[in-house]
């Protein structure tokens, strides 16, 4: 389970850094795209990875921290999802305006 | 007032929250009630700062810390006020209304939603200010980032639609670090809370040492990035000279927001008191505030436009200031507040400045174009050749003020940016406190030249510019400047103005605040002693 989420993790950071230092607009967003989905399993991964066991405690039930995996990071995670995803999504909005305005896809607005 | 002031601290966040959500029901074209609704929410913003400034100036004993949804403190979220977060604040609030009343007279108009991003923006960089907590201040930063990138692109056009794909693409890449760091101190503290962080890092084992500096590491390279420091800087000259003038003037302290979280965090979790941990990555910002300020220096000198040149100043001022925390000394630290107040102020103007002054010299390649005939009508007949008249009027207040920044970005002896340097050197040739005595580092002495050379070539780089700009034969291109754009460069100098004159008062809220940053224990302490609110209070919770 820790090898696989941390291949996993490392293809994703490779290509993504690949990508986002590629000279193609669209290739970048996919890079940071690749990015942000690895350190969502990263911060995923920082609450410590656990099997079967729910990250909420049940009302009455006396309290065994072992029985419980962290609920913190799944909530930090589903904010970064978020925001990452609202940012991506504008980032985008400025590709399409840089490919009318320049007619090119270069990150330079230029092909060298 | 006993009422409402528990919640005065979260009424930074608030207030632009509201205004800019509130703008979203008008209509572009209802300008004037933007403009009000705008107008208010700035002016709101300056008297809750200064009332909040007050506060954290009066208050010896305790931090005002703000529970949020009342939780218990070391499991919510908190927002905490000290002398340090109001001191920024009430600085984000003065380039608020100055960026805004000059972004009035042309630039609100130059594209849509202006208003409201501008006050999301207010409200990303206060709440970045006011968190004490990690996570929320990734989402303050995220809300700060996202309306920057909506002004980064006001006005449009290839520059800046260039400039904005690399500094958004810059920005996500850096807060995707951010995530890295902050997660990596989750996994090895348990804990996001930065008193609690504070209050642990001490306790950390040996082995889990190495992961908790790495991911502070990480964390130090996101805002490094915001702050500019070299080589993570190469965006910032360009990004902010292709943003509308009164954006990049409030971009001014955006870079500062970095230099503040790094201060805040530095002192807090890497203090004396971390055991082995004290003083982590004070080296790292020292060198790396000096390679900025060398970067930044020659870029002062290489730069043929003004606009470089004042991007090229932001950089200088956050190397400064990033060496001058690197140096880890209380005294150092109240020189170089005042010196971010300085020069924040001193850039803001300049980049204001910057506008007016070009406005005359190549008003074909103005990309206001489009806008410029609602003003045009109304100042056509300023322009008539008055014979005899040697520097007219504009250029006389322009040159002034141009004057002005020059004197301040070089730091020499009238205005603040000379106090400022000035308190920076004694601590740093007295560091055991004046007529103490104590060896000077070799540090010190680098940090004091190249302050000084980077004074000179601001003096070289503005003469030259000045001379050119001011004393090239006047042809009949005097700009076109209204009452309200020159205002807000004038109450801007004249703060610096007062920021000399009131140096003393000035001097001691920024030595005390020093003293409580490198002392957190008080800030700690506050933050798990904050009171919840009684169940009778309970409907003051919103």
């Amino acid at each position: 389970m820790e090898l696989v989420l941390a291949i996993g993790i490392g293809v994703m950071t490779g290509s993504g850094v690949w990508l986002l230092l590629r000279p193609r607009t669209y290739q970048v967003i996919i890079g940071l795209l690749l990015l942000s989905y690895a350190v969502n399993l990263f911060i995923f991964g920082m609450g410590r990875l656990r099997m079967n066991v729910p990250p909420v405690v049940e009302p009455g039930v006396p309290v065994d921290p072992a029985a419980f995996t962290d609920p913190i990071p799944q909530a930090l995670v589903l904010t970064a999802i978020v925001i990452g995803f609202a940012t991506t999504a504008l980032f985008l909005v400025v590709l399409l305006a840089s490919r009318g305005l320049t007619g090119t896809d270069h990150v330079d607005g230029r092909e060298q | 007032m006993s009422y409402w002031s528990p919640h005065l601290v979260i009424a930074p966040i608030i207030i632009p929250l509201v205004a800019g959500a509130l703008m979203l029901f008008l209509d572009e074209r209802q300008r004037f009630g933007k403009a009000m609704i705008s107008i208010v929410s700035v002016l709101l913003l300056l008297v809750v700062s200064i009332a909040l400034v007050r506060h954290a100036g009066a208050d010896t004993t305790r931090d005002s810390v703000y529970l949020l949804g009342n939780w218990p403190s070391p499991f919510a979220i908190v927002l905490v006020l000290d002398r340090l977060s109001a001191l920024m604040l009430l600085l984000s609030s003065v380039l608020g209304i100055a960026a805004l009343v000059f972004a009035l007279a042309r630039w609100a108009k130059a594209g849509p939603h202006f208003h409201t991003m501008f006050q999301l923006l207010l409200m990303g960089i206060n709440g970045a200010f006011l968190t004490g907590d990690l996570f929320n201040l990734f989402v303050f930063f995220e809300v700060m980032l996202a309306a920057s990138y909506g002004l980064v692109l006001h006005g449009s056009g290839p520059v800046r639609v260039k400039a904005g794909l690399h500094y958004i693409a810059i920005n996500l890449a850096a807060s995707l670090l951010f995530l890295i760091g902050v997660s990596l101190i989750y996994g090895v503290t348990g804990t996001l809370n930065m008193a609690d962080l504070a209050a642990r890092i001490p306790e950390v084992t040996d082995g889990d040492r190495m992961l908790l500096e790495a991911g502070a590491a990480v964390l130090g390279v996101a805002f490094l990035v915001k702050a500019g420091m070299w080589p993570l800087s190469f965006w910032l000259p360009t990004t902010y000279t292709a943003a509308a003038a009164p954006i990049a003037a409030i971009f001014a302290i955006m870079s500062k927001v970095g230099i503040y979280v790094l201060l805040r965090l530095s002192l807090l979790l890497f203090g004396g008191a971390a055991a082995a941990s004290a003083g982590f990555g004070s080296q790292v910002l020292l060198f790396g505030g000096l390679a900025t300020v060398t970067f930044g220096l020659i870029g002062v000198l290489a730069s043929q436009a003004l606009g470089r040149l004042a991007g090229y100043s932001v950089l200088v001022s956050s190397g400064t200031l990033l060496a001058a925390i690197g140096l880890g000394n209380v005294g150092v630290t109240a020189g170089a507040l005042f010196y971010l107040v300085s020069s924040t102020l001193t850039i803001s103007a300049f980049f204001l400045l910057i506008e007016l002054v070009e406005r005359g010299q190549d008003a074909a390649a103005s990309v206001l174009a489009v806008t410029a005939e609602a003003f045009g009508d109304a100042d056509e007949e300023e322009e008539e050749d008055e014979v005899g008249v040697a520097i007219p009027g504009t250029l006389a207040v322009l040159g002034i003020s141009f004057a002005a920044c020059g004197i301040l970005l070089a730091g020499l002896p009238p205005l603040s940016g000379f106090v400022a340097k000035f308190t920076m050197f004694t601590a740093m040739f007295n560091p055991e406190g004046l007529g103490n005595g104590g060896a000077i580092s070799s540090a010190s002495w680098w940090v004091v030249m190249l302050l000084i050379l980077s004074g000179l070539s601001a003096l070289i780089a503005m003469t030259r510019s000045g001379i050119h700009t001011f004393w090239a034969p006047i042809e009949a291109t005097v700009p076109r400047v209204l009452l309200i754009e020159i205002a807000p460069v004038a109450i801007l100098l004249f703060l610096c103005l007062m920021l000399t004159v009131q140096a003393g008062p000035v001097m001691r809220y920024m030595e005390a605040t020093a003293q409580a940053l490198y002392a957190p224990q008080a800030y700690v302490e506050g933050v798990f002693e904050a009171p919840r609110a009684g169940v009778p209070n309970g409907e003051a919770q919103q």
